[in-house]
């Protein structure tokens, strides 16, 4: 499990921060994207795949989770 | 254009590498690349952030020299007590040129060493009580300060002392805030690594104190100035614009700062990010926690400031765009005569940097403005995000190098043959005896400020100073000088 971190860019996508790598790439797909459910599988632009459990909405970005490493891109 | 091509600057690092051993080689080819603009992400060229292999020749700082140098050391109204031995402080007292307002010794301590001083028993039997010691005298000599932190040198994280304990309740004795700041020496691989672990006593021990007061009171035009350190100035050159564009500037981080600035930094409208490697973790943390959006911004050279100067106004009304627009227009005269100036007499000269933090990439734009080229450029300590940040700014097939080796510099610096080296003072008198100009970019060779309008025009002068000096012309390196020199005068 990793602490990540996810905001929003100026265009309203969704960008992911992971500090202990200072991973920095937008979220190119994400699995659940509706207010009662987000989350899931998250692909990123580099290729790498992460788990984050699905939730409500957060209220607010930018937003620190917990999420898992599925498939990191190196 | 770079002066060398694609399959020629392959070859000089394959050529440099070669007096390496296997393991060494193969470790440090992944530090060197070739500068491909159209890469997205640096990873897939460059390794950054990695230990510095053990007998090369680093320019690297420590943890500590990231916390107590770099961030926190600007805070000029708070005692900053080097707690441990007594070398790391005073050998790096005052070297950065972090300038401020206000009476030294009084109200201010910028350049002033405070150290716990340890010795033999303070290792042996802890130095707790020292530290708890040191606090109130410090209290007693200097009653004017606002708060003082504790920068950990080496021996602290080995022997173990429980400063945070020490901390606490020192500051309910004499009632203003202390913090405790694990930055021992030995953490991570680099200064940046301090930079991370300052950024989080901040956030631990300092921004959160004023939540809730409505003692101060803001207004839509509140920004902050974050990773500015004001070294010759540079944070007043900055916040001139700003404020001349009608913006409020409530807070410098931490250049020329104080502990009640940061801790009114919460009710800013925008953090504006400066010195990204250093402050961009306590920019996310705002963001996060109190909504306050940050802004990456370069002021080094007219083209660049006036990009930041409109995106800054970007996020206010009418009245701010207005104003950023009339500070370009008003600044435009002033910079073309500086160009006007400068330009015939650098056009076309090649620089080669290697600098850390922000400058690697951040000046390249002030040289493109007076016609010069990058050739080079590389980070002490930079990060991956440094790198891709860094790939756009920089041209096809020029050389790019992270935590570059004494060796590799030289190498790199006889065949690529730079007009200019802009680095660090260990650099400086090596490549000034090979006949090459270098300026020393860390603390601006003993001059500045280089940001904002002002500092441009500075800038501008010292590269001609420094290119144009007749002296270079006169050196020959002793290795290339005939025999006659070689004939030692015989000792009588």
């Amino acid at each position: 499990m990793a602490n990540i971190m996810i905001r929003k860019d100026a265009a309203g996508s969704y960008v992911f921060y992971l500090p202990k790598r200072d991973l920095e790439d937008s979220i190119v797909s994400m699995e659940f994207d509706t207010p009662e459910k987000w989350g899931g599988e998250i692909k990123l632009n580099n290729g790498g795949t992460y788990l984050i459990e699905p939730q409500a909405l957060p209220p607010r970005f930018p937003i620190s989770l917990r999420a898992r490493r599925l498939d990191a891109a190196e | 254009m770079s002066v060398l091509t694609r399959e020629e600057t392959e070859a000089l690092i394959q050529e440099v590498l070669e007096v390496y051993p296997d393991k060494a080689k193969k470790d440090r080819a992944k530090h060197l690349a070739v500068n491909d603009p159209s890469v997205e992400q640096s990873k897939k060229c460059i390794t950054s952030n990695r230990k510095s292999l053990p007998g090369v020749m680093t320019i690297r700082g420590c943890a500590y020299a990231g916390s107590k140098g770099v961030v926190w050391g600007p805070v000029k109204d708070m005692i900053h007590i080097s707690h441990g031995p007594v070398g790391c402080g005073q050998y790096s007292r005052a070297g950065r040129r972090n300038y401020y307002v206000g009476v030294t010794g009084i109200n201010s301590f910028g350049t002033m060493n405070f150290t716990s001083d340890f010795q033999e028993k303070d290792i042996v039997f802890g130095g707790d009580k020292k530290l708890a010691k040191l606090i109130n005298e410090v209290e007693q000599l200097f009653p004017l300060h606002k708060g003082i932190t504790v920068q950990s040198e080496c021996p602290i994280g080995l022997i173990g002392d429980d400063i945070e304990a020490v901390s606490k309740k020192g500051a309910k004795d004499i009632e203003k805030p202390i913090v405790p700041v694990r930055c021992e020496g030995f953490r991570g691989v680099s200064q940046s690594l301090g930079h991370h672990i300052a950024n989080d006593a901040v956030r631990d021990w300092v921004l959160g104190n004023r939540d809730g007061s409505t003692a101060f009171e803001s207004t839509p035009y509140d920004v902050t100035i974050i990773g500015d350190y004001n070294i010759g100035g540079d944070a007043w050159a900055s916040r001139i614009l700003l404020e001349e564009m009608g913006l409020r500037v409530i807070a410098q981080w931490s250049g020329d700062g104080t502990l009640a600035e940061m801790e009114n930094t919460p009710k800013a409208k925008l953090n504006l990010l400066h010195c990204y490697r250093s402050m961009n973790y306590i920019s996310r943390h705002m963001e996060e926690k109190y909504g306050i959006p940050y802004i990456e911004y370069n002021f080094f050279g007219p083209t660049k400031i006036a990009e930041a100067l409109r995106n800054i106004a970007a996020f206010f009304d009418d009245h701010i765009k207005e104003g950023a627009e009339r500070v370009i227009a008003k600044y435009q005269p002033m910079m073309q005569a500086v160009i006007d100036k400068y330009k015939p007499r650098l056009q076309g000269k090649k620089v080669m940097l290697y600098v850390g933090g922000l400058r690697p990439r951040h000046v390249i734009g002030a040289y493109e403005d007076l016609g010069m080229e990058v050739v080079g450029t590389g980070y002490e300590f930079g990060h991956g995000d440094d790198y891709d940040r860094t790939i756009k700014e920089m041209g096809n097939a020029t050389l790019l190098y992270d935590d570059i080796t004494g060796f590799e510099f030289e190498e790199f610096v006889k065949k690529v043959k730079p007009d200019l080296v802009g680095s660090g003072i260990k650099e400086k008198y090596v490549f000034q005896k090979m006949g090459i100009p270098l300026r020393q970019m860390h603390s601006w060779d003993y001059s500045g400020p280089y940001h904002g309008y002002d500092g441009f025009a500075i800038f501008a002068r010292d590269m001609d100073m420094a290119l144009s000096n007749p002296c270079w012309s006169k050196i020959t390196p002793p290795w290339k000088k005939k025999d006659e020199a070689t004939e030692l005068p015989k000792a009588a």
